[in-house]
């Protein structure tokens, strides 16, 4: 099986602080990771590397068998990274429809016509058709997260990195963002989940990683990982 | 009668000045980028018509037509290798590169064109006229306002049913996200520059038809097109053709009391714009 991504001794400090520490992992084409760590482990940090918005003091990034440690963010995205924020971040000025429209052309360096088709579907998907022509400022969270997922989506990710899509949701609305991301998965896309609403992630990912302090403290199968001395004691914070 | 003369003859002049606030506010509205040298853009741009009619002998229109894509071209280079550099979440460094670039211009300009006053000739249109019954009105202010309305609504256009347009809006939003989509937010910048840099040749066209102009008159044209963008609401394009009409009129009748009072009563309906409503008359609803 060949690997979408994989990260080599990478490291990354912010001044005296070491937020990422000779992290290494590699993610299969069509698994589901899932990463894990309490508050400050350096995911958020983690994916910005991915996406190139932060680049690594040292180490080295590879996608799809391309060196991509040095290459700027768009050339990602049109190489097939796309990202979610765990705050949603849409163009709060343009409508959810213009909003995908801009991520699929400019994602994918086509024109609006040839995208168009795709990111109807995209909406309909997400259940957002009914809020096509909405300014995506007046959203709701849930819509706004699903907007995240949807543009996400739109630049035809081959990679897909999602950032705590289901944090602030209610169950009813997590059960129906979780089904969402399931969909998706089984289409083959590869997914990088960060997430501290444990039910909804384990439902999901194949493969659990646990950050701590920068370094990753545990990788492997989701129930042996949660059944871990090390993990519970530093991610729970708790001896049970 | 002569009121309503003055009226008219007012709004017709604030097309002038929606013309030089239309690229400023393209500008800032994109990137928040307060472009001092702009009223100079305006007076270089006067100089390259006056340039082209010269020496191809063509007449003003046609000259602009030529020089449009050369001013595209200079605003796209000025933004990709200098503005570009300086823009970031410190407001001061656009502002002390667009204010050098402003006095380069000026000095630059005087060293080429000397400090004569210049004037872009087109014979018989310059003074013709039109006959509306109530009023008589210019042909030339009338093409001017024409114009403006022309690339207010053209500039509408883009921003809501073009793919540049959302991508200037996307950028505007948020450059930093724009990129995580496969934005460009650099080139995108250029291109937004590049396009205000074409605005600012057909407001030099019109600056130069209707008035004299030398080296030294770009930082009063600023400081109409700032009054003008700021009237009509950060961000609203009708609302600077509304903020450039406001100015004109005030000017009008401020000059029909007497002469001396039409710059300052411009001034003044500015003043009183300010106090009573701080943020313009059509504030972007999302800011």
């Amino acid at each position: 099986m060949t690997n979408v991504l994989t990260l080599t001794n990478v490291s990354k400090s912010f001044g005296a602080l070491k937020v990422t520490d000779e992290v290494s992992f590699a993610v299969p084409k069509g698994q589901a990771l899932g990463i894990i760590g309490p508050n400050g482990a350096g995911k958020s940090t983690l994916f910005n590397l991915i996406t190139g918005n932060f680049l690594p003091d040292t180490g080295s990034i590879t996608l799809l068998g391309r060196d991509v440690t040095r290459s700027p963010a768009m050339d990602r995205v049109r190489m097939g990274v796309g990202r979610s924020f765990q705050i949603p971040q849409p163009f709060e000025g343009l409508t959810v429809f213009e909003n995908l429209l801009t991520a699929a052309a400019y994602g994918q360096g086509k024109r609006e016509v040839e995208v168009q088709d795709t990111c109807v579907s995209i909406l309909g998907d997400t259940e957002l058709l009914s809020k096509a022509n909405t300014l995506a400022g007046s959203l709701s969270l849930l819509d706004r997260k699903r907007l995240e997922l949807a543009r996400a989506m739109a630049t035809g990710p081959k990679l897909l990195l999602l950032d705590e899509i289901a944090g602030g949701l209610t169950e009813g609305e997590c059960l129906a963002l979780v089904a969402t991301i399931k969909a998706l998965h089984a289409q083959g896309i590869t997914i990088i989940w960060i997430e501290h609403v444990l039910h909804a992630l384990t439902s999901v990912v194949e493969r659990l990683l646990v950050l701590d302090f920068g370094r990753i403290i545990g990788v492997g199968d989701p129930d042996a990982i949660m059944a871990s001395k090390e993990v519970r004691e530093i991610y729970l914070g708790m001896e049970v | 009668m002569i009121w309503i003369d003055v009226l008219v003859q007012g709004i017709l002049l604030g097309g002038l000045y929606a013309l030089f606030a239309a690229g400023l506010s393209l500008v800032f509205g994109i990137m928040r980028l307060v472009n001092l040298a702009h009223g100079d853009l305006i007076v270089f741009a006067a100089f390259a018509i006056l340039l082209i009619t010269g020496t191809l002998g063509l007449n003003p229109f046609l000259a602009a037509l030529l020089a449009a894509p050369l001013m595209f071209a200079a605003g796209w280079t000025l933004q990709r290798f200098v503005l570009n550099r300086v823009l970031g979440k410190d407001i001061l460094p656009p502002l002390l590169v667009t204010f050098g670039l402003s006095v380069a211009l000026q000095n630059g300009m005087l060293e080429i064109f000397s400090a004569d006053s210049q004037r872009l000739s087109v014979g018989r249109l310059e003074s013709a006229s039109i006959d509306l019954g109530v009023v008589t009105v210019g042909t030339l202010p009338l093409l001017t306002f024409a114009s403006a309305v022309g690339v207010i609504f053209v500039l509408n256009r883009i921003f809501y049913t073009t793919a540049l347009g959302r991508a200037f809006r996307a950028v505007s939003d948020d450059p930093t996200t724009a990129s995580l989509m496969g934005l460009n937010p650099k080139s995108i910048f250029a291109i937004a520059t590049g396009l205000a840099m074409v605005i600012v040749t057909l407001a030099a066209l019109y600056l130069g038809m209707r008035s004299n102009f030398d080296p030294s008159i770009g930082p009063a044209r600023l400081l109409y097109a700032f009054q003008a963008v700021i009237i009509g609401g950060l961000g609203s394009l009708w609302g600077t053709l509304a903020g450039g009409a406001i100015i004109g009129v005030a000017q009008t009748f401020g000059a029909q009391i007497n002469p001396e009072w039409q710059i300052l009563a411009g001034h003044i309906a500015f003043l009183v714009v300010l106090l009573i409503r701080p943020r313009g008359l059509f504030p972007r609803a999302v800011d």
